[in-house]
This record gives C-alpha cells, sequence and structure tokens, in this order.
C-alpha cells in the first residue's frame, strides 16, 4: 500500500509496470522490485529451501533471505537476484523460485508436514540404507529437490568484466560514518574510493527521518554526493559490494551495471569484478537489525521492523494495513513513531517490562510474541504479556532484536570478532585485517551523532598515518535517539522458531545439534546448515550461536562465532572469470607464416598457444594420412620446408657464456668453435631429463639456444635460476628470441638447391657442413642458417628476422616447388623423426633419465653439470629401468598405439608384469610398416626380442620385435651428403 | 597478494611464479655426499611462522628474488635480489 507524502526514492510521474509470476503490476521509477511488490500487497513472494515454507520479504538490503527471485533479461536468465536489490524498469520479468507448480501452492511444501522426520541431521541419519537406493532413488530425489534458483546451461553471450583501481583508502560503506570518512579522507588530499552497495549513497540515512543540520537525511546525504563527485581525488562506486579483505591491501568488490535497464547495455558490462589494491581501508559496513526467534516468525508479514519503517520513508510503502512492532530496544520504535506520523496506527510489543512509549501508539510492555496465523500471509499474532495469552489483528509485523555490527570483512584474514555486552552483539577486533580500521556502527556504535564523529575521527588518523594533514569538517547537527536494548533471542512456544531462513534452520535444529554433542559453533553450524545458504548466515548467525551458548549452558563469548569468509554476497562465476573465455581463455600465437598455411587449407594443430600446420592437403588426397605419406616421402626424395619458429630461440651472451653452458648442459658446450652446432641435453637437478636442443656458437661469446616448443619458457626460467640463483659470479645474460626470428627447416636431398635460390651466395657442403652455422643474407637482409636435421635428411635451418618471415617463407617454398617439394606440416615432421628415432617430449616426459634415452655418456665426467649428481643414483642406473628402444609390429596385427603397455608373451596382463609402454608411434610410408618409439625394462639388451603390446581401449593385443630406435639411415649418410 | 620486487617495486603475486624455499640456492658441491644431496632435493622445512621463498619475476623483470614472508599471516616482510646470494 503507497502512502502519500512518503517516499523521496521513488519518482510518482513516471509509472512502470512489471511481470511478477506472470501476473502484471505497477511500480514507480527509483522502487526495486521489493517495494514495488509491498506497494501492490504480494506478500508470499517465494518458498522456502528444505521445507517450501511461503515466505515473504524480510529486509530491504543484501542481506535478504527469501525474497530471491530469477530475472529474465534480455536472453540472459539470472537466478537468485534479490528482489531487494533489483531496482525495476519497464517490462521486467520476474519469476519467484522454489516453488512448483506455483508459489501459492507448492507441491512440496508437504515437507513441512513431515518436518519432524526433516530436522537437523536427516540427510546423515535418513539415506544411509539400503545402499543401493543411494544412487538410484535418494542422490536424484535431493539433487532435484535441492540448490536454489536454476542454470540455464546454454552461454548467454552475456559481458562481464574484471578491472583493476587503485587508491590510497578504500571506504567501504557510504552510510554517515563513509560520508564523513570520505569527506575526511578527501579533503586532506588523499586518493579515496568510497563504494556502496546500493545505487545512492546515504545508508541508514536513506531509511530514516533523522535529520543532519536541518536537513532531511537523504537531502543531506545528497549534498554529500554533490560535495564528493566535486573532488577529483574521491571516486564514488555505487552498486559495488566490497566480497572480501585480502592480503596487502587487496579488496574485492563486485560492481553491478545497468541494473535498471530492461536490456543489457552494450557499452557496459553485467557485472566487473574489481580488485581494488589499496594502502589503507575504513570499514563503514554499518549494522543489520537482527531477528527474534519466536515460534512461526518466518510468515510472510513479519519483517524486520528497520525495514517497515525503511519501506515507508525511502519509497513510501506501507508494509500493512495493521502493523505491529516486536522489540527488545528502543530503536523499533522510530518504525511506530514514523507509521503513526504517517497516519497508521501501530502496536508495539516490547519485551523488556520497563519500556517505555516514545510518542502516540500503542505500547504493551513485557509483552512477547509466542505465536502468528495467517495462510500465506500474516492475520494475526498471539502474544504474552503479565501471564496472560492474547491475541491481536494485523497484517505485518516489524520485529527487532537489536543491531549488529556488519563485521564480515575483518574476520576474512581469521580474525575474530569480540562480544560486545553493551549492545549485545559481536564488534571487529582491532588489527584484524592489517590496514584497515572501523568506524561507525559496525564499529559497534549506534548513535548517529556517534557515527558521524567516528567517521571524521577515524579518517583523520588514517589520513595522518599517511602523511597527509588538513582541517576535519565539522561533524553535523542530530537529534539524539535513544538506544537501549535488552538481549532477548529465541521465545519458546508451539511451533518453530526460525534462525536461518534460508536454509530452514529453527531453533530445534540447532538444541538438537547441542544435544547429539555438536556443541562447538563449526559443527553446530554443519550438522545443521546454518549459515551455509547463499546469504552465508547474515541474518541468523548471531541469533544462531546465542540460542546454541544457551543449549550448552555456555556464553556467547565463549560459544564464538563461525568463520565468516568471502565473498559478502555471492559473486557470479562469470564475473570471477571474466575475459577467460574463448581466446581470452586460451590466446593464440601464430607464425609468420600462418596466413600462408592457412591459405593452403592446412588443418591446424595446437602446441602450447601455438597453432602449426599438421598437414597441407593436395587434391584428391582423402584422409590426412594421405597427406602425410605424401609429405613424408617428398622430403626422403625431394625437398620440404616446414616453419619451426615456434621451438624456443635463447640468445646467451656473456664472458662466461661457455662456462655457463657446461653447467646447464650434461656436454660440454665451452669448447665449442665459432660456427658450429651442438646438441644438449639439459638434465633437472634430480637428475631427470629437462629438455633437449641445439645450441649454436655464433661469436665468441656469444651462443644461441633452441629448446623445445613446449618447453620454452621452463628453460628460460631454468637458466635464469641457475645463473641469479646459483651462479650470479658468472657474467652472463640470456635474452628471449623466440618471436624475433623467424626460422624454417628445409629438408631434403634437393635443400641445398631452394636454399641458393634463396640465399644471396650459395653454400657448399664442404664450407657448411653438418652441424655447421653463420650468418648468410637473404634479399641484403641479415639471416642465420643452421645445417642441423630433425629428418635425418641433409637439411637445414634458415633464420631471418621476423618481419620477413613471411616472405622467405613463400620464396622458400617457390624454390621448394620448383624442386619438386613443398611444404610439410606436423604430421610429417612427427613420422620423419620417428624413422630416425629423434626424440620429442613424449619421450622425455619427466620420469626419464639421459640413461634411459641412451645418451648416458653424454654425461661429460669431467665437469659438473645441473643432473650430475643425481644421475648417478643407483636407482636412476638399475639396469632394469625402461630404456627407450625402436618398436616394430612382426605379427599379423599391424597396429601400435602410443600410450599403450609392453609384456612379455604368455605373461599376464597385469601391472606388476608391465615390461614398458609405447610413446610414439606412426606409419612410416618409407619403410612401409608401423613404426613406434617405447621404453622397454632393459630394452637395449632385448632387441631382437618379441613383445607383447597391449591397448585396452582398442582391445589390441600386437606382437612387436624389440630393434634399436633408429630404424632409418643408422649410419646417417643421407645426413651428410 | 604483493610482493615488493626489488627493481620493479610493490607488483601483484600473478606476476610472479612460485619455486620452493630459498635453501635451494645452496647448492652441495658435486661430493657433498648422498645425505647433503637428498636434503637439498627433497627435504624442505614447512615452518608456521617466518620462512623464505624463491619466487621468479616472470611477466616483470625476470629477476629471481628471495621473499621473507609469514606463512601464518601472509604478511610479506621483505624481498630481496637472489643474485645478491643468501643472506
Amino acid at each position: 500500500m503507497r502512502v502519500e507524502g512518503k517516499g523521496h526514492a521513488i519518482d510518482r510521474t513516471e509509472k512502470l509496470s512489471f511481470q511478477f509470476d506472470g501476473k502484471t503490476i505497477g511500480g514507480f521509477a527509483g522502487d526495486t522490485l521489493a517495494s514495488a511488490l509491498l506497494a501492490n500487497d504480494v506478500r508470499l513472494v517465494g518458498r522456502s529451501f528444505k521445507y517450501h515454507r511461503a515466505r515473504g520479504i524480510v529486509s530491504m538490503g543484501s542481506e535478504e533471505p527469501n525474497a530471491l527471485v530469477t530475472l529474465k533479461r534480455g536472453a540472459a536468465v539470472v537466478p537468485n537476484a534479490r528482489a531487494t536489490m533489483q531496482p525495476i524498469y519497464q517490462n521486467l520479468v520476474a519469476h519467484s523460485q522454489n516453488a512448483w507448480p506455483s508459489r501459492s501452492f507448492d507441491l512440496l511444501a508437504a515437507n513441512d508436514l513431515i518436518s519432524p522426520f526433516l530436522g537437523a541431521g536427516f540427510y546423515y541419519k535418513t539415506f544411509m540404507w539400503p545402499q543401493s537406493f543411494w544412487e538410484k532413488v535418494y542422490e536424484p530425489v535431493i539433487r532435484r529437490a535441492a540448490g536454489l534458483g536454476a542454470l540455464v546451461p546454454t552461454y548467454d553471450g552475456a559481458r562481464f568484466e574484471k578491472a583493476d583501481a587503485h587508491c590510497d583508502v578504500l571506504v567501504i560503506g557510504a552510510g554517515p560514518a563513509g560520508l564523513m570518512a570520505a569527506l575526511t579522507l578527501g579533503q586532506a588530499g588523499l586518493d579515496v574510493i568510497l563504494a556502496d552497495e546500493h545505487d545512492a549513497v546515504g545508508g541508514q540515512l536513506l531509511l530514516e527521518t533523522q535529520t543532519l543540520d536541518g536537513l532531511a537525511g537523504p537531502a543531506w546525504a545528497e549534498e554529500m554526493a554533490t560535495h564528493l563527485a566535486s573532488m577529483p581525488n574521491v571516486r564514488v562506486m555505487l552498486n559495488t559490494t566490497v566480497t572480501g579483505a585480502y592480503d596487502q591491501g587487496d579488496f574485492g568488490a563486485l560492481q553491478r551495471h545497468g541494473l535498471d535497464q530492461a536490456e543489457p547495455v552494450h557499452t557496459l558490462p553485467e557485472e566487473t569484478f574489481w580488485r581494488i589494491s589499496t594502502r589503507r581501508a575504513v570499514l563503514c559496513a554499518g549494522a543489520q537489525e537482527r531477528h527474534i526467534a519466536f515460534p512461526d516468525n518466518d510468515r510472510p508479514g513479519v519483517m524486520m521492523a528497520g525495514a517497515v519503517r525503511g519501506y515507508l520513508n525511502k519509497f513510501g510503502v506501507a508494509a500493512g494495513q495493521r502493523v505491529a512492532v516486536f522489540a527488545n530496544n528502543d530503536s523499533a520504535h522510530q518504525t511506530a513513531l514514523d507509521l503513526a506520523a504517517a497516519g497508521q496506527s501501530v502496536t508495539v510489543l516490547d519485551s523488556r517490562s520497563d519500556a517505555a512509549a516514545q510518542g502516540d501508539y500503542e505500547l504493551l510492555a513485557g509483552a512477547q510474541v509466542v505465536g502468528t496465523s495467517g495462510r500465506q500471509g500474516l492475520r494475526k499474532i498471539t502474544f504474552t504479556q503479565d501471564g496472560n495469552t492474547r491475541s491481536l489483528a494485523c497484517d505485518c509485523l516489524g520485529v527487532s532484536g537489536g543491531w549488529n555490527p556488519m563485521v564480515h570483512l575483518t574476520c576474512h584474514m581469521n580474525g575474530r570478532p569480540t562480544w560486545d555486552e553493551d549492545i549485545a552483539s559481536f564488534v571487529p577486533t582491532p588489527g584484524s585485517i592489517p590496514g584497515m580500521v572501523t568506524a561507525g556502527s559496525c564499529g559497534g556504535l549506534m548513535e548517529t551523532s556517534a557515527v558521524l564523529a567516528d567517521g571524521v575521527n577515524v579518517a583523520a588518523a588514517v589520513a595522518k598515518d599517511l602523511g597527509a594533514v588538513a582541517p576535519t569538517p565539522p561533524i553535523p547537527a542530530t537529534d539524539a535517539r535513544p538506544t537501549g536494548l535488552e538481549p532477548l533471542w529465541h521465545v519458546p512456544g508451539h511451533g518453530r522458531g526460525w534462525l536461518d531462513f534460508q536454509n530452514d534452520v529453527t531453533t530445534k535444529d540447532v538444541q538438537q545439534a547441542a544435544q547429539e554433542n555438536f556443541r562447538s559453533v563449526e559443527h553446530m553450524k554443519r550438522y545443521t546448515t546454518q549459515g551455509m545458504a547463499p546469504d552465508q548466515g547474515k541474518m541468523s548467525n548471531v541469533l544462531a550461536l546465542a540460542v546454541l551458548a544457551d543449549a550448552t549452558g555456555r556464553g556467547i563469548p565463549e560459544t564464538g562465532t563461525t568463520t565468516f569468509r568471502p565473498p559478502y554476497v555471492p559473486v557470479s562465476i562469470a564475473a570471477l572469470g571474466a575475459g577467460a573465455h574463448g581466446k581470452g581463455f586460451a590466446p593464440e600465437r601464430f607464425t609468420t607464416s600462418h596466413a600462408a598455411t592457412v591459405a593452403r587449407k592446412a588443418p591446424l594443430i595446437e602446441a602450447g598457444f601455438w597453432y602449426r600446420p599438421s598437414y597441407f592437403p593436395q587434391p584428391g588426397e582423402r584422409t590426412w594420412r594421405d597427406s602425410c605419406d605424401r609429405e613424408v616421402a617428398m622430403v626422403r626424395s625431394a625437398v620440404g620446408v616446414c616453419d619451426v619458429s615456434t621451438l624456443g630461440k635463447i640468445d646467451i651472451q656473456g664472458p662466461d657464456a661457455g662456462a655457463f653452458l657446461d653447467l646447464v648442459y650434461t656436454g660440454r658446450f665451452s669448447t665449442l668453435k665459432v660456427g658450429k652446432v651442438k646438441y644438449g641435453l639439459m638434465l633437472r637437478e634430480d637428475g631427470f631429463v629437462l629438455d633437449d636442443g641445439t645450441t649454436a656458437c655464433l661469436g665468441e661469446n656469444h651462443f644461441l639456444m633452441t629448446t623445445t616448443t613446449a618447453a620454452a619458457g621452463q628453460v628460460m626460467r631454468h637458466l635464469e635460476f641457475v645463473h641469479q640463483c646459483l651462479r650470479p659470479d658468472f657474467n652472463v645474460s640470456f635474452a628471449s628470441v623466440t618471436e624475433q626470428w623467424a626460422q624454417f627447416a628445409v629438408a631434403g636431398p634437393k635443400s641445398r638447391a631452394v636454399l641458393d635460390a634463396v640465399l644471396d651466395a650459395p653454400v657448399t657442403n664442404k664450407a657448411f657442413p653438418v652441424m655447421g652455422c653463420g650468418d648468410f643474407s637473404v634479399g641484403g637482409q641479415n639471416a642465420r642458417l643452421f645445417r642441423i636435421s630433425f629428418s635425418g635428411e641433409h637439411a637445414y635451418e634458415l633464420a631471418v628476422p621476423a618481419r620477413f618471415g613471411a616472405a622467405v617463407f613463400d620464396a622458400l617454398l617457390a624454390a621448394a616447388e620448383q624442386q619438386g617439394g613443398g611444404p610439410y606440416g606436423m604430421e610429417a615432421l612427427n613420422v620423419l623423426r620417428i624413422e630416425k628415432g629423434f626424440i620429442t617430449h613424449a619421450e622425455i616426459d619427466g620420469r626419464v633419465t639421459a640413461g634411459d634415452l641412451g645418451m648416458g655418456k653424454m654425461v661429460a665426467v669431467s665437469k659438473d653439470c645441473i643432473g650430475k649428481t643425481a644421475s648417478a643414483r643407483p636407482g636412476l642406473n638399475d639396469p632394469d629401468r625402461a630404456q627407450l628402444v625402436g618398436l616394430k609390429p612382426v605379427g599379423a596385427v599391424k597396429k601400435i598405439l602410443a600410450g599403450a603397455h609392453l609384456f612379455n608373451a604368455g605373461d599376464d596382463v597385469h601391472r606388476t608384469t608391465d615390461q614398458g609402454h609405447v610413446t610414439s608411434a606412426c606409419f612410416s610410408p618409407t619403410l612401409d610398416s608401423t613404426l613406434a618409439l617405447g621404453f622397454l625394462k632393459n630394452g637395449r639388451a632385448r632387441i631382437g626380442e618379441t613383445v607383447v603390446m597391449v591397448e585396452h581401449l582398442n582391445d589390441l593385443h600386437v606382437q612387436v620385435e624389440v630393434c634399436d630406435p633408429v630404424f632409418f639411415d643408422p649410419d646417417g649418410g643421407r645426413l651428410r651428403d | 597478494m604483493k610482493i615488493p620486487c626489488p627493481l620493479c617495486g610493490q607488483r601483484d603475486s600473478r606476476e610472479f611464479s612460485y619455486l620452493g624455499h630459498a635453501s635451494l640456492m645452496d647448492r652441495p658441491a658435486p661430493d657433498a655426499g648422498d645425505a647433503a644431496w637428498d636434503d637439498y632435493l627433497h627435504n624442505r622445512e614447512n615452518p608456521a611462522g617466518v620462512t623464505e621463498d624463491l619466487w621468479s619475476h616472470d611477466y616483470g623483470c625476470a629477476a629471481w628474488v628471495v621473499v621473507t614472508r609469514n606463512t601464518v599471516t601472509h604478511g610479506i616482510l621483505s624481498a630481496r635480489l637472489a643474485k645478491e646470494g643468501t643472506s
């Protein structure tokens, strides 16, 4: 029901209509979904989680446990939107949750009838037997019934964002304390961020009739907003909830955008997850009113007393025709005063026998509500007073059990709050978050004048601490309001007193937990699920542990609180993971030949973030094997060109470069001559192989190391580690030049002819032998040539500055095609190297030693190297270790698959009889056979033996012959000619 | 979490990669014996309190940094360049 003359937040000239559960309802611009529903007397807004009890709006903020709705925004479906935090817009569509078939007639409400069996721990006790029922019956049923709201499994395209912000001081909460703190800090010249989760500054002032310096609270807040907006060093972030406090002054915050827009706004993301990095923080999170656990306190129409007057003052909404207030404190009397001033008659039931009326309304002192009734909404309360039980007709009951300071953020780094007897609640423990202080009612101050002064004083101390001193602003004058309170937690009686509305936890559940010896507050929480719902027990925690304290005969301070953990409000995964979608999740790295590769319709294969061609299909080729076989034959008979730029390239320079390489490689590089290349094996300190590659000596004290594509980053970090952490005395430095040089392999008997067509001066076999390197020029530009081969053919790798890569690749291909050659891809490259027994990371998988690879002799005897000592361990030299071997099929079945395991013929196939495994396999068109590399126990001594390859996925048992890993051209003649 | 890189200043920990305890800088001599090498390769203290560990500023200056921090409070107490040696 709307009340004339009230409601500063709404614009009565702008009418809006929206849908709730299919019914069209009207509201005003400035309404939240909750205020508009209340204005239209919609009281039942959803069903509870476990018992499917009818539930109504309780609060006005993000703590709202009941009014969670599903919004349809364009293509997006947003579950669990808080009706209290969602502004309405024209044609908004919202649905209630957890109710089927409808919120007023809900079938699972039958759960409530059997509630005696569904109490705390019922999951643990009920679904135990028979065991087979778990998977087939219990779990599917529970899954269907569980959860709040429902996700739409398709990607809705909504845009989310992550962002960073930096400031000197973050002020959290823009209520009276936060506004004064931001003003004080701003005037001191500090960079300030003032964040508030609502859409306007003012906090509690927007809900009250209190005046400041003669201005109404909302008007004063608006003036402050204008003033702060004029200060360039103060940034006010509205709709921004600070969700967590983290190490070294980092805070997480969730900002919601375009909430009042019917469709997502293209220029705005839906939500931004902020990482705010600050030197200091002032927490002005305020306090929240708490409930009293009297019987059936969850009936729609039972609300927080502060929310009842807040809806009246802010939105001009009377939450009922006939309102009662049940409280244990003075502040709730203000609800009666505000309603009475608006012409409503109100009755206040105050549990304190000495309570006095503050104005013209009916007061029942020493009264306690012991029951409520009314189907789908409150109609009547029952109460006791002076030993008599009476009833009172009302359709709205405002409840106040006192106020709880919002200590959450102070507990995010394991801080524990301190019990404050005066306000019967927990207050922050100073120093809980390094660099953060609290001000205002979140520190336990309940009088507005004290809150305003605290904002100034705390901020002034922070400013001084940061070396910024300025005159502090005057503290606004305000009327004093009484804040007396006498604790009252629960009222016994018939029916259940609800603590956690979201997870349906009652006083009985907590008492039962205590009875069953779940006496620790953390155990009680887990046994009853109190505080484990999306609201994280914002309303229920203090109440629940007061009940637990009572049930266990301990005091509340001894009982303690459960741990408040981030986030303070639920944060959508979409916001946390913003940007990590598609290319943002897996960036793409392209070589300089990428465009030419794509133009030739080569399918691409990922290698880390790189994309490399799989093969280059030709007309008439039907499968990848057709192309691969042709490319292999092309390289073996003519010439092929392949982009190998993705291999890591590290430029190493300095007087100690040679000595440094001796330390990181097993072999000796300090004696490598200028113009020569050498193959190197790199070990980890534990003796296992880290990586392999070639290193070229380009000049005196100048080397170029290549790494495998996969390990480029790891090797770079390793080199820096060895230098900086182990041998800082070495005068050597490194630079990754992977992206600076495009490098192409030109392989095959006609490779020299191709190079001669591209290089400015020809190459001769004699002047440029195997493992030679040197500077050449291509089109007048510097180029580097290496006579190295990963195919076993006479081959070169030509490197040019990356900006010439595309042009040089085209030139090489044109020249190669003249010689009957062309490009080849990763498939052919793999076949060529398996035929030659060359290893990749399929072989060096982190578990193999140099000895396993047959490269034990490469560990130089006469010098130390990383991994040398450990590689001498007896266990790493056990002849029974698996060693690299070649494998060929010899039976009827010719298939060998990588990943399959090897067994002795006749043995049971079992892990205990395992003899080794296959690491790489291919069909070799050169040898017209399947070939594979693998590791076999004591393999080098077993060449010629037949073992069995077992592959369970395809149920393959294949007889394979153990052979030397070099299948093709074992003496290497093709390389040299 | 932020790490005060001696070269770059206070930087977000996401720019760094973690290796392990700073004792990894004390590589034994090749002939130090099995026990010393076993210790170096495998054994680490896991203190509740102040510890020193090695971070690499990968997305920054590539410096290896010895960070002194408190595992209980998550406080970062100091940081120095690894190449300046052990403390």
